[in-house]
């Protein structure tokens, strides 16, 4: 075990901190974009992931994900189960900070990527339900694929397959999930025919600046270093949120008629959706094109939803299953040794041929399939003890009242609860 | 008696007013309304997905009026609130069976 280093935990110990505030960023991302009836209840959908995602880590999920491996890649051992033993070295990772910060770091991720889901379900879930449904889900979907592809003794590691923030962990496995658990819930009432419009974009605009700054601490923290690929990495991640935002406006430009502000929010987290599992493998400018076609991508891909009529309400599968596919499959195509010693098969634009390319492939049909079967089991189960679904009078008359007793806007009168037309 | 009703375009409320006003009119009621007539609503695009607002804004004002002033009043109120683009909205005109003021108790013509 090499020695800690202070400079290096004191930067992993603020992007610890950094991660954390992704998940409110992602409540008020989330909570602009619903009626105004259920603004609360998407909010407290992400609040309770901190907590019971908390518990789950520290009980079971942190040593299934990064515990000595028990067989084939697949799982990791229960030795680290409730944190316990956690002064020896993380199995397979040659760490110059404190073994519980890396743990702690960790559980940012899997409190974010459980939340991320939320978004899919937008206005008609029982929170009850929910919380069952996202612990059950942090444990059994999570924390496996974070073995896989995180830890070194992961069979997607060992493939040769490379994450560098989590692409497949993150981004894929919550887009994927979005897409199970929204088929088993259902469409909102109304959806698509009726008008379902933000009810407050500020808020959106504020949720996804606070995404943007998380995001350097999500992405230049997993280099674990305060080094130059730390650097690298962060520059790389605002270049990306930057090609996004600016390509998902130009193309609303040119397609609608006006660059809407929830284009630029939602250009902006494309991007960095996108730079996520490759922010560690590129250079400046590869990750600016990165930026650019996940913004362009992911505006066409928001679209799908209406032709496949599943009712992904805040488009977690548009924006983040098909940023993360762009983005682990960019490193393919523009991974370079350069950047990192890690890359050992260069991407094809850098003379590594196809090798890397169908290794990152391999991965998104992994963890697509995983993601997406065992959510779909796992919440048809939950849906069979306790149903996911709120009643269709408490869908009418909003989860904020009906569900926690609560109103988010007290403008004393009806006018809170919608506009006429 | 009649009750002069108009539903104008909110930005020409102040000409109205003015312009009623310089007629010598005392009183009028004005109300936040929502409709549609031959202008329709206007779309809005969220992530691509087109959004019809079918109710456009507009603002209501009533003027309770003599027979005599009821056709100048009228006249004063499309003469202020026209712009010439559709949506500029209607003047109507209707019979009043009687009118009190509630201070007072005066009844007819004497309480307008």
């Amino acid at each position: 075990m090499p020695a800690l280093d202070s400079g290096d935990t004191a930067w992993v110990l603020i992007c610890t901190a950094l991660v954390l505030l992704m998940t409110p960023g992602l409540a008020f991302f989330y909570a602009g974009m619903v009626r105004a009836k259920s603004v609360l209840s998407m909010l407290m959908q992400n609040y309770v992931c901190i907590a019971v995602v908390s518990v789950v880590w520290v009980v079971l999920g942190y040593t299934i994900a990064f515990g000595a491996d028990v067989g084939g890649g697949l799982l990791g051992g229960f030795r680290f189960a409730g944190f316990a033993h956690m002064t020896e070295p993380v199995p397979g990772y040659e760490l110059s900070i404190p073994p519980l910060l890396f743990a702690f770091f960790q559980l940012m991720f899997a409190i974010l990527t459980t939340a991320l889901i939320s978004g899919a379900l937008a206005d008609r879930v029982r929170f009850g339900a929910f919380v069952i449904f996202a612990s059950a889900w942090a444990l059994v979907v999570y924390s496996p694929l974070a073995h896989w592809a995180f830890s070194p003794s992961g069979w997607m590691v060992k493939f040769g397959i490379l994450d560098f923030a989590g692409g497949y962990v993150v981004e894929i496995c919550s887009g994927a999930s979005a897409l199970a658990v929204a088929m088993v819930v259902g469409r909102r009432h109304g959806w698509p025919r009726e008008a379902m419009p933000p009810h407050s974009l500020p808020l959106t605009l504020l949720g996804a600046g606070l995404l943007w700054f998380g995001w350097f601490g999500f992405n230049a923290g997993s280099a674990l270093k305060a080094d130059g690929l730390a650097v690298q990495a962060l520059v790389n991640t605002h270049m990306a949120a930057v090609g996004g935002l600016l390509a998902w406006i130009g193309m609303e430009k040119l397609r609608n008629g006006a660059a809407t502000t929830l284009g630029a929010a939602s250009g902006a987290i494309s991007g960095l959706v996108a730079i996520t599992p490759a922010c560690g493998y590129l250079d400046t400018l590869p990750s600016l094109v990165l930026g650019l076609i996940a913004g362009g991508a992911c505006v066409l891909a928001v679209q799908a939803k209406y032709r496949l009529g599943y009712d992904d309400s805040l488009d977690v599968v548009g924006v983040h299953f098909v940023g993360g596919v762009l983005g682990t499959l960019f490193i393919g195509l523009a991974a370079t040794a350069s950047v990192n010693p890690a890359v050992v098969n260069e991407g094809l634009l850098y003379g590594g041929g196809f090798g890397q390319l169908g290794r990152q492939a391999v991965g998104v049909l992994a963890a697509t399939a995983w993601a997406f079967a065992v959510t779909y089991l796992l919440a048809r189960a939950v849906n069979a003890v306790i149903p996911l679904r709120v009643t269709e009078e408490e869908e009418a008359t909003g989860l904020d009242q009906a569900l926690h007793s609560e109103s988010a806007y007290d403008f004393g009168s009806v006018r809170s609860m919608g506009r006429i037309g | 008696m009649r009750l002069v009703t108009a539903v104008i375009k909110p930005f020409k409320l102040d000409d109205v007013k003015s312009a009623l006003e310089a007629l010598g009119v005392q009183g009028m009621t004005v109300s936040e309304v929502q409709g549609f007539g031959r202008q329709r609503g206007h779309t809005e695009v969220y992530r691509g997905a087109e959004y019809t607002v079918d109710f456009v804004p507009k603002v209501r004002v009533e003027v309770l009026a003599d027979d005599a002033d009821a056709a100048g009043i009228v006249d004063a109120i499309v003469g202020a609130a026209h712009s010439g683009s559709i949506g500029d909205g209607k003047v109507w005109t209707v019979p009043i069976d009687d009118v009190v003021r509630v201070r007072t108790g005066e009844r007819g013509a004497d309480a307008l």
